[in-house]
């Protein structure tokens, strides 16, 4: 059910007030460390934020789309690593489970994801499956009343933290495409499981991605999502349109503090006698970067209004990503030429940030693939 | 036990005041706003007091527009149990608000009252000592710290020599300083809930009290803006400065 708009400011005032005094101080020292603080997590928990998206029939806030992206925007305020803790069981790491899991998976772990107690993850990419999703090679064949798991699933955010992983296995051998995968819900100390070292990563210091290896794990029948075999990777696509719409949201979060912090430094910076913000240049960058988070904002706004009123909005979440997320890396390439030598440091966090948005163009699906399933649609449509 | 609180709507702490062009007032125009923070402190001590098993009841006050209801909402979202808000559209000062919380101690009954100190619009921190007299009850201000017993508090003053430790009967006015506590932030859930719990709304009229304004407000003016600074070459200059341009020592 949709908030009511004195309730979901009040929501959104008090994650504005936690992001700007509590996480934004920590920003510099969580980048530095890798490491967010048990206590921050501790919070996270004590706010709710794990439930966000969560029904609340399961102790979740049960935020529709709209609602979801408004949060996003405003977590884009400080370091994604902060929203990413929580980000997977707002998204890829519970959404399988709420969209076609049985009454009985969904009672079985969709409260302890509300509260944070449990951390999902969302197992869909593998060394020879990427971009090319639906390739997908791990292998879960029937034994008994269980399945048996092998293979190997690549970058899979929070696994280190989790103890639920979505996992997207091939249950028939024959089909070598999207059909022939099914989803199942894997405890993460199963027998079997292993996990390599976290990567190290480019940015988005804090947040945790490794690989996860299955070497004849047992999972009971009971887990596989929704009962059904073999439509696994239609589950995983309506999972990613909604992480779509969720990552611009982000993105248009980020691109406003990058702006907001760019407009201060150009006001108050001063070359040749005059802050450099009088400087027409300046101004440009900034008037382009605000033209194109306005865009991005009122495209994300649209297709979450959309999706809340039932429409299919595949493509429109491709559009949004496809934009949301190359306008961000636009906006962050000009706060750091703003920033000048600033920028490029440490101290003013700007490279931070540039750093960290430049996985949103690759991650649940990179910009070429976006392309392809506007591109899709539009044919489609022709009928 | 039954422990009423205030809470003020203010211009929220983070934002830059700005006065209006004909020095009416502050610009209040789109500016966000929030509970008066000595008041969230005050929220925050009266639920604390619920949660240790000390209190059964916390009521949220505001006098104000009908705007003030989203901080008696953010309140309730915080732990208090249900608000009160008394509706007025006149610029209510100090003495007329403290009559407006004295009719509701009359109507209400709590054995501890806790009000922030002062608001950080007007910085008046009259409220409070006014309620007090106006009641009849002891007065604790500025406290730092607060223990319940059964018919007294015993509150940890922070005066300007240091601390001080008094003990008063209940029912009492406590102002909250700002080391009293650190106020949690809400949660999610809470403040979905929040919406359910009740606020009652009355007018002055209804308490028969009269909030004419008794201060008059002549003009705002921002303050006079900083000089630039200026280096001074040695000790001597410094001093001689001091002395005789800023007329600070003698």
């Amino acid at each position: 059910m949709a908030l009511d708009a004195d309730t979901l400011k009040q929501l959104l005032d008090t994650i504005d007030k936690f992001v700007e005094n509590r996480l934004r101080p920590l920003e510099s020292q969580v980048g530095a460390e890798d490491l967010i603080p048990d206590d921050v997590i501790q919070d996270m928990r004590e706010m709710g934020l794990f439930g966000l998206t969560i029904p609340e029939a399961y102790g979740g806030l049960g935020l529709n789309m709209s609602e979801e992206v408004a949060v996003a925007r405003v977590f884009g305020h400080t370091s994604p690593a902060f929203r990413s803790i929580f980000g997977t069981n707002v998204g890829i790491g519970s959404q399988a489970l709420i969209i076609d899991g049985t009454e009985a998976q969904k009672q079985q772990y969709l409260p302890g994801m509300a509260t944070g107690e449990i951390i999902g993850s969302f197992c869909l990419t593998e060394p020879e499956a990427g971009s090319d999703a639906a390739s997908v090679r791990l292998t879960a064949k029937k034994d008994g009343d269980d399945y048996l798991l092998n293979g190997t699933k690549r970058y899979i955010t929070n696994a280190p933290k989790a103890q639920l992983l979505t996992v997207f296995a091939r249950t028939n051998a024959n089909e070598t495409g999207s059909r022939g995968v099914s989803a199942f819900l894997v405890d993460v100390k199963s027998a079997g499981i292993s996990m390599s070292q976290p990567y190290r990563k480019m940015g988005q210091q804090g947040t945790y991605v490794c690989d996860v290896m299955f070497d004849d794990v047992r999972v009971s029948a009971a887990n596989l999502v929704g009962g059904k075999e073999d439509v696994g990777f239609r589950t995983a696509m309506k999972v990613l349109d909604k992480g779509r719409l969720h990552i611009s949201a982000l993105s248009v979060g980020i691109a406003e503090r990058l702006i907001r912090d760019s407009v201060k430094y150009a006001a108050e910076r001063k070359q040749f006698g005059k802050p450099i913000f009088e400087f027409q240049m300046i101004q440009s960058m900034l008037a382009r970067s605000q033209t194109e988070m306005y865009a991005a904002r009122c495209m994300v706004e649209d297709a979450a209004r959309r999706r809340d009123a039932g429409e299919n909005v595949a493509a429109l979440a491709a559009a949004c990503k496809l934009f949301a997320t190359e306008m961000v890396g636009r906006v962050a390439d000009n706060a750091v030429q703003i920033h000048g030598g600033a920028g490029y440091v440490e101290d003013y966090g700007i490279e931070r940030f540039y750093r960290d948005v430049r996985l949103f163009r690759i991650y649940e699906g990179t910009s070429e693939i976006q392309q392809t399933v506007i591109a899709k649609d539009l044919l489609t449509q022709l009928g | 036990m039954k422990v009423l609180v205030t809470a003020k709507r203010v211009v929220d702490y983070n934002v830059s005041i700005r006065v209006l062009s004909d020095n009416s007032g502050v610009d209040l125009n789109n500016v966000k706003m929030s509970v008066n923070p000595f008041d969230e402190i005050a929220i925050e001590e009266a639920v604390r007091l619920k949660e240790a098993g000390k209190v059964e009841e916390v009521i949220v006050l505001s006098i104000g527009t009908s705007a003030s209801q989203e901080q008696i909402r953010t309140c309730l979202a915080l732990g208090a149990d249900r608000g009160i808000l008394i509706e007025t559209d006149v610029e209510v000062q100090p003495l007329a608000i403290a009559k407006c919380i004295k009719a509701i101690i009359d109507k209400e009954q709590p054995s501890l009252i806790i009000t922030g100190k002062q608001a950080i619009d007007g910085d008046n921190s009259q409220t409070g000592q006014m309620v007090a007299a106006l009641a009849g009850l002891a007065q604790a201000t500025f406290a730092s710290k607060i223990e319940l017993n059964e018919d007294t508090a015993t509150v940890t003053r922070e005066i300007d020599g240091g601390l001080e430790v008094i003990t008063v009967k209940l029912p009492a006015v406590v102002t909250t300083d700002l080391r009293l506590n650190e106020p949690r932030y809400a949660s999610l859930p809470n403040i979905m809930k929040a919406k359910k719990k009740p606020v009652e709304v009355l007018t002055p009229e209804d308490l028969g009290v009269d909030v004419t304004p008794r201060v008059k407000t002549l003009k705002v003016t921002p303050p006079a803006e900083r000089k630039a600074g200026i280096i001074v070459e040695t000790v001597e200059a410094l001093v001689d400065k001091l002395k005789n341009e800023a007329k600070v020592i003698s």
